[in-house]
């Protein structure tokens, strides 16, 4: 399943990157595969969507979650 | 004799870096040049314990050496040059003690880099109230750098971290961090070899690097280039790969040090707040009202101050008439420089405010949600959620503005960002709409709180802002996307406003506005006053001889009641001619048939050629040819307003400020390019003529053709 497929309130375990330049990005902010991630709102407008990851508050569009793969 | 040490921050975005360093340097900062590199950084001044002075340089905050925005890869080019004269002696890593693995990946990057470092633990009070505790003596041990607890924002452990500064030796003792040769050993080892460092990791990021470093000689380039065509060097995928054994290698340092990692926690008072303030209904609601406070706050709290300033320049300028000796120089100092110095310093409360309350809005954390909320309807204009900061800050003023757009890491985003920023209206046109709309706006109220002067300027500011919008998208489908555009950032917790950094913001921009813009406009309103005054000999001769014979019999004779006013009109009538005649005047003319359509007149054409040095010129430019050319009625000082209200076009009889002109004036003003600082700031940002070329064109044909438009219509 996809990060971008959540909806807010839900969770999941990041298993693994389907871009590579992204992943990096990603990784060095603390989206480590095995990292629990959970969606905690959507902007007003629906996109982009803010997540809590590693401790902190994360935001990335939409067409960014989806390159995260989660359990 | 102390010895000279640099020490260089470097550390997270979010971590409290600045405040640190607002800490440690206090009012003692300067904005200079990075050597080679064209961006700003921010230097600082400390004395250390052991008396030596510390160069403290504020490096941009980054989550990693591989930077994503070209403010990020400063921190690599400063870090890797050490003929750079900012290259460090010591690097304090300042890490986010609630977030101590994410902070951790950046310093052990750094680490490696074999330059001598220390680390500080900053927030440390948030993490003992988030239970999380940290070892830090065997972080320490197992880093083999020194690690000093800080809390930067409630001011505890500074004299701990200024005595480790003093006493930590010049030798790097951070232990090996991860044997980066295994992911691309030959390319690494010909590199090392050819740049002669025994550092396999400064090679690495070399080769990863290489283009954005502009040390490198041609040659050294094109053989790096070789060399990772050579062995098949694959950026994106040994960065991964470095990251994740990076993070392998954290896991092993944190075990034991960190117990509870502050993975799980909430952020209740956050996440409250967040629901109410990105809300799918209040969110923008909210946002429109704090723009609307911020707006009624600069004007309505800056009137008092600023009719102090006023009045305080109108005794002076008064005072001296009488007091000083008549004279060419006494006319130049007061009608030139005191004049032109008056027409900068008054707008210091409102750039004050302004600055202050931008800088609250960053500080709390609400500007980041902005970001967040906008980023769906600006990136529909070719515009990203992140270029609404340099948009905001861009009513501030447009320079520091366009520098922050580096942190946009996508070229397109970026360009068309820094193109239309200057559109919005800027603290420099806001003398221009004061003063046109204290002259053609009357000053009611509606429900007792909104003043339709307000609701005039903010109507100025959105129509900026639109235009702003529509030429972004019109770019949009001009300029070809060199890389995909991405927007994943950090949304730090809401915290209280650090009073200290809000003050010390508000000082440094208030200072630098005054003195690089009062530079420019006291020189144009010198060489104006001398324009002003002076004209071709021959015609001044015949304008003096002229009026020289009607004087003649006033002179020496008891003068009656008709006779004084006959003469005080022979007076005005020779300061006009004088004036109309003098250089200024003749540039005046000139431009006259280009800009009548639009419903000015030459004076006002000579403040627009003064204008396109700065705007901030127009009203010291009215100032003081209108203080040239005026006499009194009684003898006594008006005000400026007072003299351009009563300015009479002398073929129609009519005022010249109409409202008409006065909205043809203020949109020409809101449109077009009349600002030295940005086209040289827009050239350092786009490194090409192209650009700064194409905006000026494009926003100065806006302005034309808005004013004739308005005029045309309204008059």
């Amino acid at each position: 399943m996809k990060l971008s497929h959540l909806n807010p309130g839900e969770t999941g375990t990041i298993v693994a990157f389907t871009d590579l330049e992204m992943s990096v990005k990603l990784m060095e902010m603390g989206c480590l595969p095995g990292e629990l991630v959970e969606v905690e709102r959507f902007a007003p407008l629906g996109d982009p969507i803010a997540i809590r990851v590693a401790g902190y508050q994360l935001c990335l569009r939409k067409s960014e979650a989806s390159v995260i793969i989660i359990q | 004799m102390a010895r000279h040490i640099k020490i260089a921050l470097v550390g997270n975005p979010n971590t409290g870096k600045s405040t640190l360093f607002n800490l440690l340097t206090g009012l003692n900062q300067k904005i200079g040049n990075f050597p080679g590199i064209t961006v700003d950084k921010k230097v600082g001044y400390c004395s250390l314990a052991d008396g030596r002075e510390a160069e403290i340089i504020d490096l941009p905050g980054t989550y990693s050496l591989y930077p994503k925005s070209k403010d990020e890869s400063i921190v690599f080019q400063v870090l890797a040059d050490k003929e750079n004269n900012s290259h460090p002696d010591l690097i304090v890593l300042v890490a986010d003690a609630t977030n101590l693995r994410r902070n951790l990946l950046l310093c052990s990057q750094v680490a490696d880099l074999s330059i001598p470092m220390l680390l500080v633990l900053n927030m440390t009070d948030m993490a003992k109230k988030e239970s999380i505790h940290i070892d830090v003596n065997k972080l320490a041990n197992r880093l083999g750098i020194q690690v000093i607890e800080m809390s930067a924002r409630k001011n505890e452990g500074l004299d701990i971290l200024k005595n480790a500064l003093s006493n930590t030796g010049l030798i790097s003792t951070q232990l090996p961090g991860i044997d980066v040769s295994i992911f691309a050993a030959e390319a690494i080892f010909e590199v090392a070899t050819k740049l002669n460092t025994p550092n396999n990791y400064y090679a690495l990021q070399v080769l990863h690097q290489h283009e954005y470093l502009g040390f490198l000689s041609e040659k050294q380039q094109q053989e790096i280039e070789e060399i990772q065509q050579l062995h098949g060097f694959e950026s994106s995928k040994i960065q991964a790969a470095e990251t994740i054994a990076r993070y392998r290698h954290l896991s092993t340092v944190l075990t034991d040090v960190v117990k509870v990692t502050g993975a799980e926690r909430k952020f209740k008072m956050t996440d409250r707040l967040d629901s109410i303030l990105t809300n799918r209904f209040w969110g923008f609601f909210i946002f429109l009202l704090i723009l609307f406070f911020v707006f009624n706050a600069i004007f309505s709290w800056s009137a008092y101050p600023m009719g102090l300033i006023e009045s305080g320049f109108t005794w002076i300028t008064g005072y001296g008439h009488e007091h000083l000796p008549q004279g060419v120089l006494s006319d130049l100092l007061l009608d030139g420089v005191v004049a032109g110095l008056g027409g900068i310093v008054i707008f210091i409360p409102q750039i004050a405010i302004l600055f202050a309350l931008i800088s609250i809005l960053e500080d709390t954390g609400y500007m980041a949600r902005v970001t967040f909320m906008m980023d769906k309807i600006m990136r529909k204009f070719g515009l990203s959620g992140k270029s609404v900061v340099p948009m905001i800050g861009g009513i501030a003023c447009a320079v520091p503005s366009i520098m922050s757009a580096r942190n946009i890491e996508n070229w397109k985003d970026r360009m068309i960002t820094i193109m239309v920023t200057p559109l919005v209206s800027c603290s420099a046109r806001l003398p221009v709409y004061s003063l046109m709309i204290t002259l053609v706006v009357p000053n009611k109220m509606y429900f007792g709180f909104i003043s339709l002067q307000t609701l005039t300027f903010m109507a100025m500011y959105t129509i900026t802002i639109v235009a702003a919008m529509l030429v972004a998208f019109v770019m949009k489908f001009i300029l070809k996307a060199k890389e995909r555009s991405y927007f994943i950032m950090e949304l730090p917790v809401y915290r209280m406003p650090r009073w200290s950094n809000v003050f010390l913001t508000m000082y440094e921009k208030s200072k630098t506005f005054v003195l690089e813009a009062g530079k420019v406009i006291i020189a144009i309103s010198i060489v104006l006053w001398v324009l002003a005054t002076y004209g071709p000999p021959k015609r001044f001769e015949g304008i003096n001889a002229k009026y020289q014979s009607l004087v003649k019999k006033y002179k020496n004779t008891k003068l009656t009641l008709q006779d004084s006013l006959v003469f005080d009109n022979l007076q005005r009538d020779m300061a006009a001619e004088k004036l109309e005649n003098s250089y200024a005047g003749i540039l005046g003319r000139s431009i006259e048939p280009a800009i009548k359509p639009l419903g000015y007149d030459w004076k006002i054409g000579i403040a627009l050629i003064t204008s396109f040095a700065a705007r901030e010129a127009f009203v010291g430019t009215m100032a003081t040819i209108y203080s040239v050319d005026y006499v009194g009625k009684d003898g006594g000082e008006l005000r400026l307003r007072d003299k351009i209200r009563d300015a009479i076009n002398p073929e129609t009889g009519l005022p010249v400020f109409t409202f008409a002109t006065a909205l043809s004036l203020m949109l020409f003003y809101a449109f077009a390019m009349q600002c030295m600082s940005t086209v040289a700031v827009v050239y350092r940002e786009t490194k090409s003529w192209k650009w700064p070329a194409i905006q000026f064109g494009y926003m100065t044909a806006l302005a034309y053709v808005a004013s004739l438009i308005a005029y045309q219509f309204l008059k």
